[in-house]
């Protein structure tokens, strides 16, 4: 079964036929090749594939394509400007350690932007709990919280 | 004359990792993302049973499946294609199987779903044998063997050594303590699964996109599979993606990698072999498991007299790296602390359980979860403060140890005072909170493993005072580009900016042996920096005469090439570099550096100096345990490490934190379940990662002893911070509630149950 969607992705107006069975991952990914977003599990317990979807970030793993239509979704790539600068929470991410292999990162910086979208004074706590489910086994996550808290209050907004 | 930090312009700077942009902007490219015209979908069909053998293959259906390409069972696979350190494992088995990661059949397929799909029509028909799961069981002489044909499930391995004379020590002892400890399987876990990439050109040369941590090892191994299926002289080009997580689990060829060449050789288009979750967990390898019984005594000051170690290896069904960890696990056995005396005795045994590889220590965690546990008991006996144990017997400069270990610098004392401050061992804790310590020795100088410990670099610099350095050396995420640019920019008065890291090509790139023992930044660091000096010295020359004044005299630094206090005698680097090559008659700026380190192989003996240098460190964990529960809670941690130098602080402790968090996972929650050979929690719900919400508190002291061979003083960091984490952990429990667990990982029920026995 084929179905055509429409949704905003990353700013930009799409229409996609899609089969019913794909995954958003599965339609990101493998159909529109976007890689940023990545495949850690396929069951959602690993928050490598996280994207933003209506404000919330989601594991785009077990979250169906057909699901996506009429919904906001940003993924990693949506994040730096056009012209290349990054945003604020990936050059935190660079410049405090937060990344090492780098494969948990895109689902990381998309879990900390949707907590810090809507909580951008989010303390240790809060961030250790928007970030419960994406794993890293490089860093010890030290860092990780460290690039989050370096941006908290600048609202995680690409201005 | 060494030198102070604040010398240096680059080097001991917190520069971001040089890839972490691209990381950070989701462009970096894993296996997970090569994507080649043509290319088709490989799977691989796993044993239904530990042990069998097989009757019967059918793949008729798989075949006539619409989209199927190829399928491939054991009687298509070369003779001669084995894997493994000893090449006793096939990719594909053929009349026997001997643990359920066995691979049976493979399909490729223009789609993974259609390749799945042809696996669940492949009919085998198998005859169950009896099994063997717990190595001290199959040692007996009644046990099923798991290979027939070797009339025992006992390796024939060397791992038998006796240093000075334990008995008569013993019998001198003051206080002797006992024990048994053991240790389960544990996983890497890396984020990205593993995965290959194989095609051959139409003059049947391989390329092989591969996540190995080996790359010229794997070519090595290639060009004997390729070998093996009849294609002698032909090239193999391996390429290596941005790795999603190493630590030792891509330090051998697997058989996904050799059944994808096969595949691609038959089907003459790529195939791509990417593990799911599931298969990451089964057909992996683990860290070796381990028994060990240790004795070990000490005199009536407290210092150390003997060491009596013996220990059972579970080898699985196959033979990989894991069955070699005693050569490293020897390190800590033979010279963690000054004693004298030592034996050690380890057996593998084949048993129908999973096999293990290389990770994160290389047997050293489990070697030193025994003997810093059994330290702290003999402390106790001995009625000596265990601090105070642990300095009268700590390692010193200037120490050759039983096994010829030649420590040329040792911060082990200033770790565990770093440890001291910062815990307060003062005893005066509250009810259920308790501290612990434990050190470590490790190798920080390369490890003469193969013949070569060697890597190899190329700088080249362009018109513009770039540099491209070509190097042996594998970034896996721990920051190797880095360590690199910033040794060279240093050396050459450039920012690290400037350096490009070309590596993970095998046709552009140096041999080097691989990225394991903590040797990289060493190694590959004074490979590279080798080179750098080489290119200095020709641009000093070159610029000598341009300045006319003797090359010695010429400095570089911040982009120029100067004559110091002459204001005349001065030039950006970049024009310099254009005089040379853009002139008849110009020169090439470039230069090639091998760098294999001064250590020993071990010989049959087991004696010699293993590393150039060791790094040490010291850990203190401050815990709280719930009496009614069992759950223990970290409250605070300390991983105080003898780096030599910190080359980048930044990387060093992203090194530090992650391995404790690693270290903590294996003293308290990781556990690969295993019953009957079968691996019961396959997935990241059941097999307990420490997530965000588990992360502690880690205070990281960086030692500098300055070490006289590291690059600018630097030893090896990548695997100490998960080495003494878990009896860390195990002495602060019982410092807590005065139970000792021996069996890791410390879950609350073991800790429960130890709570009950002790309180009756």
């Amino acid at each position: 079964m084929t179905t055509n969607i429409s949704f905003l992705l990353n700013g930009d107006e799409i229409s996609y036929d899609i089969k019913d069975h794909w995954t958003l991952l599965h339609l990101l990914r493998e159909e529109m090749g976007l890689i940023g977003t990545k495949e850690g599990c396929g069951n959602g317990e690993c928050g490598a594939c996280t994207v933003i979807v209506d404000k919330l970030a989601v594991n785009s793993c077990l979250y169906l394509a057909v699901e996506a239509d009429g919904k906001t979704i940003e993924t990693i790539e949506g994040l730096a400007s056009t012209e290349g600068s990054l945003h604020p929470l990936q050059q935190s991410f660079v410049d405090n350690g937060g990344i090492q292999c780098g494969f948990c990162t895109p689902g990381m910086i998309m879990s900390s932007k949707a907590l810090l979208d809507e909580n951008p004074d989010a303390d240790r706590e809060e961030i250790k709990h928007a970030l419960a489910g994406n794993i890293c086994r490089c860093t010890g996550y030290i860092q990780i919280f460290e690039s989050v808290e370096a941006v908290k209050g600048m609202g995680g907004q690409n201005e | 004359m060494s030198k102070n930090n604040s010398e240096f312009s680059v080097v001991g700077k917190r520069i971001p990792k040089l890839d972490a942009a691209q990381k950070a902007m989701g462009r970096a490219e894993y296996i997970q993302d090569v994507k080649l015209p043509g290319m088709l979908f490989g799977k691989i069909l796993y044993s239904k049973h530990a042990h069998a053998n097989i009757v019967k293959i059918d793949t008729s259906k798989a075949k006539a499946l619409a989209g199927v390409h190829a399928v491939l069972t054991g009687e298509d696979v070369p003779k001669k294609m084995k894997m493994g350190f000893i090449k006793d494992n096939p990719p594909i088995k053929k009349g026997n199987v001997c643990s359920l990661r066995d691979e049976v059949a493979a399909v490729a397929a223009i789609s993974p779903e259609i390749a799945k799909k042809a696996l669940d029509l492949i009919e085998i028909e198998y005859e169950e044998l009896e099994g063997i799961f717990d190595p001290e069981k199959a040692m007996e002489k009644d046990s099923p063997l798991v290979h027939e044909h070797l009339k025992s499930n006992v390796l024939k391995m060397p791992w038998n050594i006796h240093y000075g004379d334990v008995e008569k020590a013993e019998k001198e002892s003051a206080f002797v303590v006992e024990d048994r400890f053991t240790t389960t399987w544990v996983t890497h876990c890396c984020m990205g699964t593993s995965g290959a990439v194989a095609l051959f050109d139409a003059s049947e040369n391989l390329t092989i996109y591969t996540n190995t941590q080996i790359p010229s090892l794997a070519h090595k191994d290639f060009l004997e599979a390729l070998k093996a299926m009849g294609l002698e002289n032909k090239r193999v080009r391996v390429i290596k993606p941005v790795i999603g997580g190493g630590f030792g689990s891509k330090l051998d060829t697997y058989a996904y990698e050799h059944i994808a060449i096969l595949l691609a050789y038959k089907c003459r288009k790529p195939v791509k072999i990417v593990f799911d979750r599931v298969e990451e967990f089964k057909a992996t390898s683990t860290r070796q498991p381990t028994v060990t019984y240790i004795k070990q005594g000490c005199d009536k000051n407290g210092k150390l007299t003997f060491r009596d170690m013996r220990m059972v290896l579970d080898n699985g069904g196959h033979t990989s790296w894991g069955a070699t960890t005693p050569s490293v696990m020897l390190m800590p056995i033979s010279s963690l602390y000054r004693v004298e005396n030592v034996k050690y005795n380890a057996k593998c045994v084949y048993t129908n359980n999973t096999y293990s590889q290389a990770m994160r220590g290389y047997g050293n965690p489990q070697a030193t979860f025994a003997i810093e546990s059994s330290m702290d008991m003999l402390a106790e006996k001995a009625g000596i403060d265990r601090i105070e144990f642990r300095k009268i017997n700590k390692n010193q400069s200037g120490d050759e140890t039983p096994q010829g270990l030649k420590i040329t610098s040792c911060g082990l004392e200033e770790c565990i005072d770093a440890v001291k401050e910062e815990l307060k061992f003062d005893g005066k804790n509250e009810k259920g909170i308790g501290t612990g310590i434990a050190s470590l020795i490790h190798v920080g100088g390369g490890a003469r493993i193969y013949g070569s410990d060697g890597c190899g670099a190329i700088l080249k610099m362009d018109d513009y005072g770039k540099v491209d350095i070509f190097t042996g050396g594998t970034d896996m995420g721990q920051g190797l580009d880095n360590i690199t640019a910033q040794i060279v920019a240093e050396e050459l008065g450039l920012l690290a900016e400037d350096i490009n890291v070309v590596h993970s090509d095998t046709d552009i790139c140096p041999w080097d042996v691989g990225a394991h023992a903590s040797r990289s930044t060493f190694v590959a660091g004074n490979a590279a920096l080798g080179a750098a000096k080489k290119v200095k010295k020709k641009i000093q020359v070159f610029a000598s005469k341009l300045f006319d004044v003797p090359a010695q005299e010429i400095e570089l630094k911040d982009k120029l090439v100067f004559v110091p206090g002459d204001r005349e005698k001065s030039m950006l680097i970049g024009k310099l570099l254009r005089k040379a090559h853009f002139r008849p008659g110009g020169t090439m700026l470039m230069a090639e550096h091998f760098y294999d380190p001064d250590n020993e192989n071990m010989g049959k003996e087991l004696k010699g100096n293993m590393s150039m240098t060791y790094s040490f460190g010291a850990h203190g964990a401050k815990v709280k345990v719930d009496e009614e529960t069992g759950k223990v809670e970290v409250l605070e941690y300390v991983a105080a490490h003898d780096v030599g130098r910190a080359i980048n602080p930044l990387l060093l402790e992203g090194q530090v934190y992650g391995g404790v968090i690693m270290g903590l996972g294996y003293a308290l929650t990781e556990e690969v379940t295993v019953k009957d050979g079968e691996i019961m929690n396959a997935n990241f719900r059941d097999y307990k990662l420490f997530t965000a919400k588990d992360a502690v508190k880690i205070k990281a002291p960086v030692i500098e002893t300055d070490d006289k061979d590291g690059p600018f003083g630097a030893k090896g960091i990548g695997e100490p911070g998960c080495v003494p984490t878990a009896p860390a952990i195990a002495n602060a429990i019982y410092d807590a509630v005065g139970v000792r667990i021996k069996d890791l990982p410390i879950t609350p029920e073991k800790v429960l149950a130890a709570l009950k026995d002790k309180n009756g």
